[in-house]
């Protein structure tokens, strides 16, 4: 357990969201949901709300929300929505 | 029709799209959203472009355009054709985002649009936008796959738009299929529907735009023919709705005197000419000697050819003593030739315009109008070229049309109207006689002139165009070397005539003279005999004078009284006692 909590998490997830937006709610709490679910996938999730940081949206080309992208391991994938369907989400993410 | 003042309530913003404002008395909507809708290829992207553009060369507007479909490399280089420096544009003052979702892209749930919404309220700040368009948000919205979320985005950029104050366009594509039914709630959700329409008629392209809705304002509701010309789209020209136009009581030559002495002066300026006729009966020479007298006026002219090239046609009005040469070298004159077939009739149209627009001509010929009409039959061209002659009346450019027409009444006549709405139409046509084939010209009408309804030989040769008069001998008209035979004879027959005359009148100034030598005659013979008259009473008077003097004498001599008388011998006693004394 102690190894794993310090060595690198396998997957980096960032999730962009609009404040509390019902979508945004719904997809935070699948996302942690998600995280959760599988403690040894090694998850690691970062949140970004675009309401507060607007232009994050256009730097990492964010066009709706929420929009989960999966940084690492690559390659980059992007799933968008609020990630109700869970096994959509971890096929896109399984791929690892 | 109410004015455009007359409407407060709904605040419109320019698109500068040139007939689009006209039509909807101002433009867009101001501060809400309108929606353009039209199948691919229709020309949405151009439209929405083409109004922010505008309006950041014209006002210095800032506009954002948000793409969902193309991306800006793309849009960029489109645009180019329209001769649009988009690329600075970009810089300054266009804001553009690619708003395209990677191919790649895995959906899970339900997304919305507030985080972009929300940047593009920040871009829209920063940049102080006034505008801002969403084009093809169908390609966002349909991977949503579900109408109620779909209607909610919609809704959301609506009022989005709204709320930051700014006059939104969202573009739509629509499709035949019945899946595309789903997008019809989105008409009822906006103020401005705008539709463009786009096909192919025997491999023809006709475009025409139709305004669907405009709440709170009137607008013409027909749907209208647009090209995509080299600015840009344009509506082609409708023409006013009101015919006012200032009427001028100048004529100008037609080119041939005889045919000036007919109309009583020439062509009324402003107005239009119809030259119709058969191939070969010199319509274009005709046009030609129009040409050269406006030229020769210092007139700018502009002749516009189909089918035949420019330098063709310099040739050959040479051979009857017309030159352009330093009229074409001087600038007054422009020849524009072009081919009926290739762009519709639209595009030829505003072709021409755009030629006027250049040239400022104050003389126009259209040698023949006939070919646009005859192109492809579309509703949307059919009164083309009745608005392209109010144009040019509009603009008071005289202008002279030829028509290909056998007779004075066929169906290409009636159908393009182009002879009812001449003002003047001239018929050039073919006699044959006697084995020679002769043209006859003739006015079939003239407006606001009172024309001689009489047939003339039209006659070229190398000296020019002339009109000559056409004989009529026992019901025929006689042309060419008939009719010269025929003024051979007339002026024989006059010349013979006046000798008789000559001869006649002589003899009658005999008589007359002997006439008045024999009144004197008379007189003198009365004379004399007054005079002897005048003696006979003298002598009679001094005769009767003596008489009574006599009397006197006697009876003093005979110491008669008062009352007696002279009793002559019985024998000699007078019947009625007139002797004075009693």
């Amino acid at each position: 357990m102690r190894e794993r909590s310090t060595s690198l998490p396998r997957c980096v997830l960032r999730l962009y969201v609009a404040g509390n937006s019902p979508n945004s709610v719904r997809a935070i709490a699948n996302a942690t949901a998600i995280c959760a679910g599988n403690p040894d996938a090694g998850y690691r999730l970062e949140i970004v709300d675009l309401l507060k940081f607007p232009k994050r949206a256009l730097a990492d080309g964010v066009i709706v929300t929420p929009t989960l992208v999966k940084l690492r391991p690559l390659p980059v994938q992007r799933i968008v929505g609020n990630l109700s369907d869970t096994a959509e989400v971890l096929l896109a993410l399984g791929d690892q | 029709m109410e004015t455009r003042a007359s409407h407060p309530a709904v605040t419109k913003i320019p698109t500068g799209i040139e007939g689009f404002d006209e039509i909807t008395y101002g433009g867009l909507p101001r501060g809400v959203t309108t929606l353009v809708m039209g199948g691919a290829g229709s020309g949405k992207t151009v439209f929405a472009l083409q109004s922010l553009v505008n309006a950041a060369h014209s006002s210095r507007e800032a506009g954002l355009f948000v793409a969902f479909e193309e991306s800006q490399r793309q849009i960029i280089a489109n645009a180019t054709t329209f001769g649009w420096d988009l690329a600075s544009l970009v810089k300054k003052k266009l804001y553009f985002l690619d708003a395209r979702l990677s191919p790649e892209v895995v959906k899970s749930g339900d997304f919305d649009l507030t985080g972009i919404l929300n940047l593009l309220r920040v871009k829209a700040d920063e940049l102080g936008a006034k505008r801002v368009v969403f084009d093809g948000i169908d390609v966002l919205l349909g991977l949503l796959d579900d109408p109620v979320a779909e209607r909610r985005e919609v809704y959301r950029i609506r009022d989005w738009i709204s709320e930051a104050g700014l006059t939104g366009i969202i573009t739509q594509k629509v499709g035949e299929s019945s899946s595309d039914r789903r997008f019809d709630f989105l008409q009822f959700m906006v103020d401005c529907v705008v539709i463009l329409g786009h096909e192919v008629v025997e491999g023809t392209s006709f475009r025409n735009l139709r305004v669907m809705k405009y709440r709170g304002s009137p607008f013409v509701e027909d749907e209208l023919p647009i090209t995509l010309g080299r600015d840009g789209m344009q509506l082609t020209h409708r023409g006013p709705t009101e015919l006012k136009y200032a009427v001028t009581n100048e004529r100008i030559s037609s080119g041939v005197a005889r045919l000036d002495a007919m109309l009583r002066g020439g062509y009324y300026r402003g107005t239009n000419v119809l030259i119709s006729g058969a191939p070969g009966t010199a319509k274009s020479t005709l046009c030609g000697v129009f040409t050269a007298a406006a030229c020769k006026r210092g007139e700018r002219t502009l002749y516009v050819s189909f089918d035949e090239g420019a330098a063709q046609i310099v040739r050959n009005l040479r051979s009857v003593g017309v030159h352009f040469a330093p009229y074409l070298k001087s600038g007054l004159l422009r020849m524009y030739s072009t081919r009926t077939r290739g762009p519709n009739i639209e595009d030829q149209f505003a072709n021409l315009r755009k030629q006027v627009a250049e040239h400022r001509p104050r003389c126009m010929v259209v040698d023949p109008l006939s070919a646009l009409s005859s192109a492809v039959a579309h509703p949307a061209s059919a009164d083309a070229a009745q608005r392209f002659l109010d144009f040019l009346k509009i603009e008071g450019i005289t202008v002279v049309n030829t028509s290909l027409m056998d007779g004075l009444s066929t169906d290409e006549a009636t159908a393009t109207g182009i002879s009812t709405i001449a003002d003047t139409w001239i018929h050039v046509s073919y006699v044959v006689q006697d084995g020679e084939r002769n043209r006859a010209l003739t006015i079939v009408k003239a407006r606001g002139t009172g024309h001689s309804n009489q047939v003339r030989e039209l006659v070229l040769s190398n000296a020019g165009v002339d009109l000559a008069d056409v004989y009529t001998a026992q019901g025929r008209v006689l042309m060419g070397v008939a009719r010269w035979e025929l003024e051979q004879k007339e002026l024989a027959e006059a010349a013979r005539f006046e000798v008789a005359t000559r001869l006649k009148r002589s003899q009658l100034q005999l008589s007359q003279a002997e006439a008045v030598a024999r009144l004197r005659v008379v007189q003198a013979e009365i004379a004399a005999r007054e005079a002897e008259i005048a003696t006979l009473a003298d002598a009679a008077g001094a005769a009767s004078t003596v008489i009574d003097a006599d009397r006197t004498v006697l009876l003093k001599m005979r110491h008669a009284d008062k009352t007696s008388r002279t009793v002559p011998p019985p024998d000699i006693r007078p019947k009625n006692h007139s002797n004075g004394a009693h």
